[in-house]
Parts: structure tokens; sequence; C-alpha cells
């Protein structure tokens, strides 16, 4: 796991296997009230140095799908199945000791609220410093070095001095420069960023998101983008997958998706934007609730909010799952692909 | 930080002045009248006048208080004119019972108590703490639900209830360790701090009894929703060991209302465990204060009553400077 075998992966020859491979990735969560089927098929594939977005309305799973692909469910009662292949190795199967060795050092992750996703009791350049002895053999001041140097690197002026502070002295923006740091000091090849931006100000929210970039685009790493905010989706990734129920329901290039929508459930995202460009704050697009993780539905998890269900024969939306189908690249998970809606026989 | 400390020992000082003027008031002032307690059995009325002169009670009230005051910083006489003795520093009134200085008869009792206290206090602390994270940590299996039934069978068991059966248990059937010896005082006494501790080790046991059982509740309660915080979700995501997740990061942050609790638990225990040491024959301060309150002998209650009420109070501050040291938002704020 030295760098110099990460250099010579990261040009993968044509054919070779993606930098992580996710396939079939379910996730179950026992519940007093029954089983919850919070994740239910998710498949994707990541290159080094590309932006991967995942979009989707809030509890269709893309928080769950990152947990899971950090081996924070490991330990828990959570039951994960599936795949992921990163770099090789299978996330899924490896022992929570085994993950704890790539956390932190090879997958990074930036959490949504930086306040309460930072210690309230330590300092922040004592959290930063933590994440990276974890994985080095440094003395304390090589690490406060490190942390300082990282802290400057994410933007934060007077980082000497800031070390010292708590994330309650730091501002919504500052605290969520230095989540960064902490989820870059050992230059991940992967990371995973959830909502990166929700919690922050609208003002500081761009910033932060350039901040990402810039330092995406630096160090070449992969990085899952999961956002409300399609306007950023059009402007920065180059794949998206957008979830429901917690399947994969479409996923490709974002020109693809954005201009040859194939699933009625993207459709429903793309006309509840105001202008694509547009931020805002949640999305509730098509009429209707999500299904119920306790008991979904036998057919298409999206057939009770979807306007062409009806006009699928012998009620097969209902009755029978959609398989995700990809052509040319762009995979879809509809019995009624929007291209084949002109097919139709007139009758119906 | 400093001025921090600095205003809470300044409000410490306040407020004991204004406690010991409460308590004295509510003696001087309560139903059983100090010159007629004082006299004992055969009292004639002259009798009374007497030691209603002889105790001071003749003066203006706040004199009597500011003369009783004045013992806490000098030695004061004490008595009618003319038969008076010095009470020595620091000086907290004269027993009615033996005329002994009821500082001295503190200083004896105090070590009992702080005996007792000390012992508990470790020993419900570790395996209050220690259970409660337990059961956080397994929080919904056997080992949870096994320890959170221990706990509410041990809050619902009264200490006399608990003494006894330990001193029928282990002192008469099986003999496997004496009744409490009130020669053995203090661990570096001559006998030495094993049989100091086993001399305690029944007291402790069911004092821990008790409130291990509130401190594994409080515990448990408060690890769990700690675990469930972000930050801990953080940690982990670092690649933290979680031995490093649970303990650097989980019970510095779910540690505080235990803190709290531990303050108050100790100022109400210096003051006098007084069912234990009425059932392990202690003569701690509880003991001391009960015997004094049957007998009338007003001056030693009072006395012990103040000083618990002082412990509590002082616990109280030192438990906010605790908070302050432990938690920065508290300090920088
Ligand atoms: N620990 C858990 N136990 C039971 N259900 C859970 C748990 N964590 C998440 N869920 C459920 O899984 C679903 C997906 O959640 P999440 O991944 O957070 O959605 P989002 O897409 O908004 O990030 C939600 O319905 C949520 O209630
Ligand atoms: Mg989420």
């Amino acid at each position: 796991m030295t760098h110099a075998s990460m250099e010579t992966s990261s040009r993968p020859a044509r054919g070779a296997a993606p930098f992580l491979d996710v396939r079939g990735l379910t996730v179950q969560f026992p519940t007093d009230d029954g089983v919850a089927s919070a994740v239910n098929g998710v498949d994707f594939s990541i290159e080094r140095g590309s932006i991967l977005g995942i979009v989707g309305e809030s509890g269709s799973g893309k928080s769950v799908t990152s947990q899971a692909l950090m081996g924070l469910l490991k330990g828990t009662s959570a039951k994960v199945g599936g795949q992921a292949l990163f770099d090789g190795v299978d996330l899924v199967a490896l022992s929570e000791a085994e993950m704890r060795r790539l956390r932190g050092q090879r997958i990074g992750m930036i959490f949504q609220d930086p306040l309460s996703a930072l210690h309230p009791l330590y300092t922040v350049g004592r959290q930063i410093a933590e994440a990276y002895t974890v994985h080095h053999r440094a003395t304390r001041a090589q690490a406060r070095k490190a942390a300082v140097d990282m802290l400057g690197r994410v933007g934060i002026p007077n980082p000497e001095q800031r070390f010292d502070e708590y994330p309650h002295q730091f501002s919504g923006g500052m605290r969520q420069r230095a989540m960064i740091a902490m989820a870059l000091i050992c230059e991940p090849e992967l990371l995973i960023a959830d909502e990166p931006t929700t919690a922050l100000d609208v003002t500081v929210q761009a910033q932060i998101l350039d901040l990402m970039l810039e330092l995406q685009a630096e160090t070449q790493s992969a990085l899952i983008l999961i956002t409300h905010d399609l306007g950023v989706v059009a402007e920065v990734c180059e794949n998206v997958l957008v979830m429901y129920g917690g399947q994969c329901v479409e996923a490709g290039p974002v020109d693809e998706i954005f201009y040859r929508t194939q699933h009625p459930y993207t459709l429903g995202l793309l006309s509840s934007m105001p202008t694509l460009g547009g931020r805002q704050e949640r999305l509730t697009p098509i009429p209707g609730q999500p299904p119920s993780l306790l008991d979904l539905p036998s057919g298409c998890l999206f057939s009770d909010r979807c306007p062409a269900a009806s006009l699928v024969p012998d009620r097969r939306c209902r009755t029978e799952r959609p398989l995700l189908v990809t052509e040319g690249g762009h995979s879809r998970r509809c019995h009624l692909p929007i291209d084949q809606l002109a097919t139709l026989p007139a009758s119906r | 930080m400093t001025r921090f400390i600095l205003k809470r020992l300044a409000s410490l000082v306040l407020l004991l002045a204004a406690v010991s003027f409460i308590t004295f008031t509510l003696f001087q002032l309560g139903p059983s009248d100090p010159a007629a307690a004082s006299c004992g059995q055969e009292c004639t009325p002259e009798r009374v006048a007497e030691a209603r002169v002889a105790l001071g009670m003749d003066k203006p009230f706040l004199v009597q208080y500011l003369q009783y005051l004045s013992g806490f910083f000098s030695a004061r006489t004490i008595g009618a004119p003319g038969a008076e003795s010095i009470c020595v520093w620091p000086c907290l009134g004269k027993s009615f019972q033996t005329n002994e200085n009821v500082t001295d008869i503190i200083a004896r009792s105090l070590p009992y108590t702080l005996s007792i206290a000390s012992g508990a206090l470790v020993l419900w602390t570790v395996v209050g703490v220690g259970l409660g994270l337990v059961a956080a940590i397994k929080k919904g299996r056997l080992a949870d639900k096994a320890i959170v039934a221990g706990a509410s069978v041990g809050v619902s068991l009264p200490i006399p209830v608990t003494g006894l059966f330990l001193l029928i248990v282990f002192v008469n059937q099986f003999h496997l360790l004496p009744f409490t010896s009130n020669a053995v005082v203090v661990p570096w006494g001559p006998a030495g701090p094993g049989s100091w501790i086993v001399n305690y080790l029944l007291p402790w046991v069911a004092l821990a009894v008790l409130f291990s059982a509130s401190y594994i509740r409080v515990t448990r309660t408060s690890m769990i929703e700690t675990f469930s915080e972000d930050f801990m979700r953080t940690a982990r995501a670092k690649g933290l060991a979680p031995r490093t997740v649970v303990f650097r990061h989980g019970v510095r942050a779910g540690i505080t209302p235990v803190v709290t609790m531990l303050g108050m638990d100790i100022g109400l225990l210096l003051g006098g465990a007084v069912l234990t040491e009425q059932i392990f024959s202690v003569p701690g301060l509880g003991f001391t204060a009960v015997r004094a309150a049957v007998a009338g002998d007003l001056p030693v209650t009072m006395a012990i009553t103040m000083l618990a009420a002082f412990f509590v109070i002082t616990a109280n501050v030192v438990v906010d400077i605790a908070y302050a040291a432990i938690d920065p938002r508290v300090r920088l704020s």
C-alpha cells in the first residue's frame, strides 16, 4: 500500500477494473417494527480524479450508502450486502480492524454539520492532528505542524493560533474548512462528502465547494459528492447517480442524465428545479411519499408516485421490480424509460 | 479561568455566611428553648433564667449571632458572668451535656465520616461508572439487561435493609468480617490500611449498592446519548481504535452529568451518612448529630448541621469549577 503502487494503478489500462466499483450494495437495519431496508441495490463505479454526484430526496439512502462504504456500519446491528471493490479490495467483506486502516488514511469523509461532527471539548487543531497521528508515526510537534499546514491549505487565517481554538470559537464556514482539513490530512484517494454545504450559510456554500474542488483537483482523489443541489451536480460532476428508495434508479454521465433523462423520477427531480444552477434547500419534486422501508412494494419502488405506471401493460410496474439496464454508459431502472414512451401502442 | 474561580470563591464565602446566619436563626428561634435544654431535667424557672444569662440569650439576637460568629476567628468566653470558661479557637460553642468544646467533638467524629465517605465514594464511582459504561456499550444485549436489572434492584434497596442484610450474612452467620470497630479510624493508623479497609468494607458496600445503582443509570443514559453523537462517527471515520473512540471521545464528553452528581453526593455524604453510621455504630458526624439531637444538645446539633450545609455548598462550587475545567464552552464564554 505504498504511494508508488498507488501511482501506477492510478492510470488503469483500458478495460481494467474501476478504482471503486460498487455492485448490488444493500443495507438493512433491524428495528422494533421490523427490518428497514434502507439500501436496496446501489451500483456505481468511480475512477481516480473524477467526481460522482449522488442525488435523491432525503431518506433515499444516500447517507447510509456512504456509511456502508466507510465501514461505519460494521459492529452495529445493520446488515450490509453486495460488493464494493476499492482498488480491488471488497470493503463490504473487510473486518472492522482492516477497515480501520483504510478509514481516514485512504478513504476520507466530510459530514454535513461540522458543528456536531467536531468534538466540542477538544481544540480543532488537536482533532486534526489526531487524524494525522492515527496513520503516521509522528511526534506531537510533527503532528501539530502537519495540522497547522493543513489548516493553512484550507484557507484558515492565522492557522498557528487557530490550532488551539475550540470548535465553538469557529464560524460555520471555518468549521467546515477544519473538517475538510481533517478529512484530507492523510491525502485519501477517495473522498466522500455527504452534503458538505447543506448546513452552511448560503454565502459560504460556494466557497466551501470551490475549496473542495480545488483540493480534489490537486490531489487527484476520487470524490463522491452527495448533494441536494442538482445545479452543483451539473456544474462540477462528471457522473451522477440518482437514488430512490435506496436504489440506484438512474446513473450515467451528467449530460446524459440531464439531457436524455430516462427515469420519470429523475425527470421529476429536474423539473422541480427553478432554474438550472439555482440553489435550493430541499427537493420535493413529485407528489406522494417514498415507500415505507419496512414494507417495500413488490413492484417498482417508485410505482406509487409514477405518472407513467398506469401506461405499462399487465400492471407490470406494480408486480415486477425493474432491473438496472445499462445502454451506452447510461443506466436506468424502469419498465418504461422515457425514450420508449413513443413505442407504446396507440390504442393504450 | 482564574477570574472565574475567584468569582466562584467570592460567592462561596457569601453563601457560607448566609447559611451560618440562617442555621443559627433556625436553632435559636426554633421550637426548643436552648436555655431549658441546657439546664437538664429538674429545671426551675429561676435556673432557666440563669441559663439564659449564661448562654448570652438576654442579649439582642444579632449580638448573639455575632458572638457565635466571633468564635470562628478567635477564642471567646462562654457562660454566666463570674462562671465564664474559655472556648478555644475555633469555637463552635460548648456541649450542654459534657461542656466539651464542640470543635473537639467534631474533630473526633469527622475521621469516621471521612473513612466511610471516601471508601464508599471510590467503590460506587468505579462500580457505577464502570457498569454504566459497559451497559451503554452493550446496549440491548444480555450484559446491558442484566446490569439495568441489577441497578433497579439496587435503587430500591434502602440502606438499613442492605446494611442489616450484610451484617447478618457476613458478620453473624459466616463470621467473614468483623463488626465495625471504632478503634480503627484512619488507614495510616497502627492497625494499617488493610484492617482499615476490612473494618469499613460493609458500610461501604451498603452505601455503594444504593449509590452505584443511580450512577449506573446516569452513566448509561449519558453514554448512550453521547455514542449517537455525530462526533463519535467522525472519530471512527478517522480510523481510531474502538478503545480510543469510546474513552477519549465518548467518555470525555459523556461524563459531565456524573461529575455533577458526584459533587452533590460528596457534599451530602461528608455531612454524615446518618443511616449507615447508625446501623454500623460508627461514631461519625451523622451518628453524633442524631445523639445530640435526641439529648437536646443544641450547640452540637447546630454545628454539625452548619458543617453539613458548608460541605454541600462547597461541593457545589467545586463542581462549577470542575465544569469549567472540563468544558471550554463554559470556561471561554
Ligand atoms: N440506524 C438506522 N436504523 C434504522 N433506519 C435507519 C438508520 N439509519 C438510517 N435509516 C433509514 O434509512 C433511510 C435512508 O436514510 P439516509 O441514508 O440518511 O437518507 P438520505 O438520502 O437523506 O441521506 C431513512 O429512511 C432512514 O430513516
Ligand atoms: Mg443524508
